[in-house]
């Protein structure tokens, strides 16, 4: 393994009322890397987090903190601290007592707690709010003084819970270009929770995609964009159609009914296999010169580009394009090589990327027997 | 539409104006009225200067009145946190099991008191058979050494000051530890977490986030048990007999007794002025920010 892993969690597991929230999970984290635990509530990712932090026990499996097993250690003796999804600052405290807090426990001289925490006030840009109460603050506000609070101890490793969920849209892209600028800068852990994976493609060294208490791929933003491993990783991180198609041969694909190259290789020959073809990754031609061609049944406009849908042989494709398309129109799709990603079929294929609707749970709504038939 | 509105919330609330003017504020303006003015309904400050006759009975109810509710919040503060942070069902049992008294008669209980203090009483007694036993083994032992202790005086429990601070800490107990429950309840966990994340142990948690963010609790207990014990006169006449008389009893006595309304309201109005003065006090060192209900 790696010389400069700082964390190393070795087959935890941990279930509430008889319900596996984590199953056997292993994973290492690095020193100074920005890692991002990314899914949908309910996937274990704030568990995993809050079991690094030792506000939980494992029920199995050993967390180990530069080299040691740290299971027993209290959470204030672990070097690491938190932000919190709510901040959770002390309102009887004002800015400056938040911020002194750590450091007044550690009986660190009152001349070095105010050098500290003017240092934490200007890093955060608040410089001046010392004296201010905690519920004169606006969200943003709050959210900087947790950061300076937990940064002001100095911890090796800083975890950040939804850390901008309560936010508003431009102040959230505001704030994730100041966390990854303060990460830079202090050279420390940060491991980061989010069910939002534009926030974790664009702030993340790694990223870590779990669903149901398991990790379902490790890798760089680009790597998990461009290569997801399953239809879970591919429909949760943008947009995806995702097509059953067959193996012919080695860069040879088969799907909707054609033939299409592929830079993919190494599956059995005739071998069933999910296909992933980006939205933005379809051009749109002429019938007569198209690979594919297809009935539109929507189109949106979103600004940068239409989200048209299109209706091939039943399965329902997303393409963003700036062009204007009639609904009712057929046209034809031109898809290259490099934009097909090809995925060994999993648990997940089927689940997802059909474009009928975007979510599960709208499929559920609007059709009453699936509960059923369950 | 703004101004039949307007209209409207002041016809709904015209009601609770009217209650309150005829039994709050006219009822404050009678005891003032009384206060100051003599059988014929002349202005007069003779009640007031007739008042200073009783000032030990002032500072005698305030010291007791203070001792139930200091005694009431060390009983309390522990009992509320640990029932708190219990499981839900043990919680539901525990604070039933606090409330239950409180459906009974409030005489009842306090004269229940009464028979297990009595001299007769089977608490009295046991405790004298059981301490004479323990005096005379004391004396026994202290008597090779050739040193004798005094003869063996029985304990009295009723009519004592120590009686009626008990009674006092019986029936208002449960207003202290109300408020102080609730607001542990209502603590929000992440600041427990986050205190602990920075460094606290469970001892530093206790001291630097829950009592100082249980204080508003603290002090509604505070008022809401030190107000009737103040002014209490059934207690201190069941429980102290003679030698424990409260000014509650002495503005009983004026009113049911001595007929001299006068005076009984000056007594009142005096008392009302000093449980201000001390809840103020109290306030203000507690919570800068006033988020205290009383």
């Amino acid at each position: 393994m790696a010389s400069n892993e700082i964390i190393k969690l070795k087959n935890i597991s941990i279930s509430f009322d008889d319900e596996q929230i984590i199953n056997n999970m292993n994973l290492y984290i690095r020193d100074k890397e920005f890692i991002t635990f990314l899914g949908p509530s309910g996937c274990g990712k704030t568990t995993t987090l809050r079991i690094i932090a030792g506000f939980l026990q494992p029920d199995s499996g050993e967390v180990i903190f530069d080299g040691k097993v740290i299971n027993d250690l209290p959470p204030h003796k672990r070097q690491l601290n938190t932000i919190f999804q709510r901040y959770a600052l002390f309102p009887h405290l004002n800015v400056y007592e938040n911020i002194a807090f750590g450091l007044r426990l550690r009986k660190i001289s009152e001349k070095e707690i105010k050098e500290t925490v003017t240092e934490m006030l200007s890093l955060v840009n608040l410089k001046g709010f010392e004296r201010r109460n905690i519920s004169s603050l606006s969200g943003g506000q709050q959210q900087r003084v947790a950061i300076a609070r937990a940064l002001a101890v100095k911890p090796k490793i800083l975890l950040l819970d939804e850390p901008l969920g309560a936010l508003d849209l431009k102040l959230r892209k505001d704030m994730q270009v100041e966390l990854k600028n303060i990460q830079k800068r202090l050279g420390i852990t940060f491991i980061y929770v989010t069910h939002d994976q534009e926030e974790a493609l664009s702030m993340s060294d790694t990223i870590v995609v779990m669903n149901g208490g398991k990790i379902q791929q490790i890798g760089t933003p680009l790597d998990i964009y461009n290569e997801p491993k399953n239809a879970f990783v591919a429909d949760f991180i943008g947009e995806s159609n995702i097509i059953e198609g067959v193996m012919r041969a080695d860069f040879w694909v088969e799907m909707a009914g054609n033939k299409f190259k592929c830079l993919d290789k190494g599956f059995g020959v005739d071998e069933d296999v999910d296909v992933v073809v980006r939205p933005e990754d379809v051009d749109i031609v002429p019938v007569e010169d198209a690979m594919i061609s297809g009935k539109v049944t929507s189109i949106t406009f979103k600004g940068v580009h239409y989200e048209i849908i299109v209706e091939i042989k039943g399965f329902k494709w997303m393409i963003q394009s700036t062009d204007y398309q009639e609904v009712g129109s057929t046209i034809g799709l031109v898809i290259e090589p490099d934009a097909i990603h090809i995925m060994k079929k999993s648990e997940y294929s089927g689940l997802y990327g059909d474009y009928s609707s975007f979510s599960e749970e709208f499929d559920e709504l609007s059709d009453a027997t699936i509960d059923e038939e369950e | 539409m703004g101004k039949k509105s307007t209209l409207l919330s002041r016809l709904i609330g015209a009601p609770y104006i009217v209650w309150a003017v005829i039994f709050i504020l006219v009822p404050i303006g009678m005891v003032a009225y009384y206060a100051f003015t003599d059988v014929t309904g002349a202005f007069t400050f003779s009640n007031m200067s007739e008042i200073a006759k009783y000032t030990d009975t002032f500072l005698l109810s305030i010291w007791l009145g203070l001792l139930a509710t200091v005694i009431s919040l060390i009983i309390a503060y522990p009992l509320a946190y640990i029932i708190a942070n219990s499981g839900e069902n043990r919680q539901k049992i525990m604070m039933m099991l606090i409330m239950l008294p409180m459906w009974m008669n409030f005489l009842l209980r306090t004269y229940s008191w009464m028979t297990i203090l009595e001299d007769n009483g089977f608490l009295t007694t046991t405790l004298n058979s059981v301490s004479e036993e323990i005096w005379g083994i004391l004396n026994e032992a202290l008597h090779s050494f050739g040193k004798e202790l005094k003869p063996f005086e029985p304990i009295h429990l009723i009519n004592t000051r120590g009686a009626v601070v008990l009674g006092m800490v019986y029936n208002f107990l449960p207003y202290m530890i109300l408020p102080i429950y609730t607001v542990i309840l209502k603590m929000d966990r992440s600041l427990i977490e986050a205190a602990q994340d920075l460094g606290c142990n469970k001892f530093q948690v206790f001291k630097n986030i829950t009592v100082p963010l249980s204080l508003p609790g603290v002090v509604s207990g505070f008022t809401m048990v030190f107000v009737p014990s103040v002014s209490t006169f059934y207690i201190s006449q069941k429980l102290g007999g003679t030698g424990t008389t409260l000014i509650g009893d002495i503005i009983e006595t004026q009113f049911q007794t001595a007929n001299n309304f006068h005076l009984g309201a000056s007594l009142s109005f005096v008392l009302m002025i000093l449980i201000f003065i001390c809840l103020a006090v109290m306030n203000k060192f507690s919570d800068e920010d006033g988020e205290v209900i009383i």
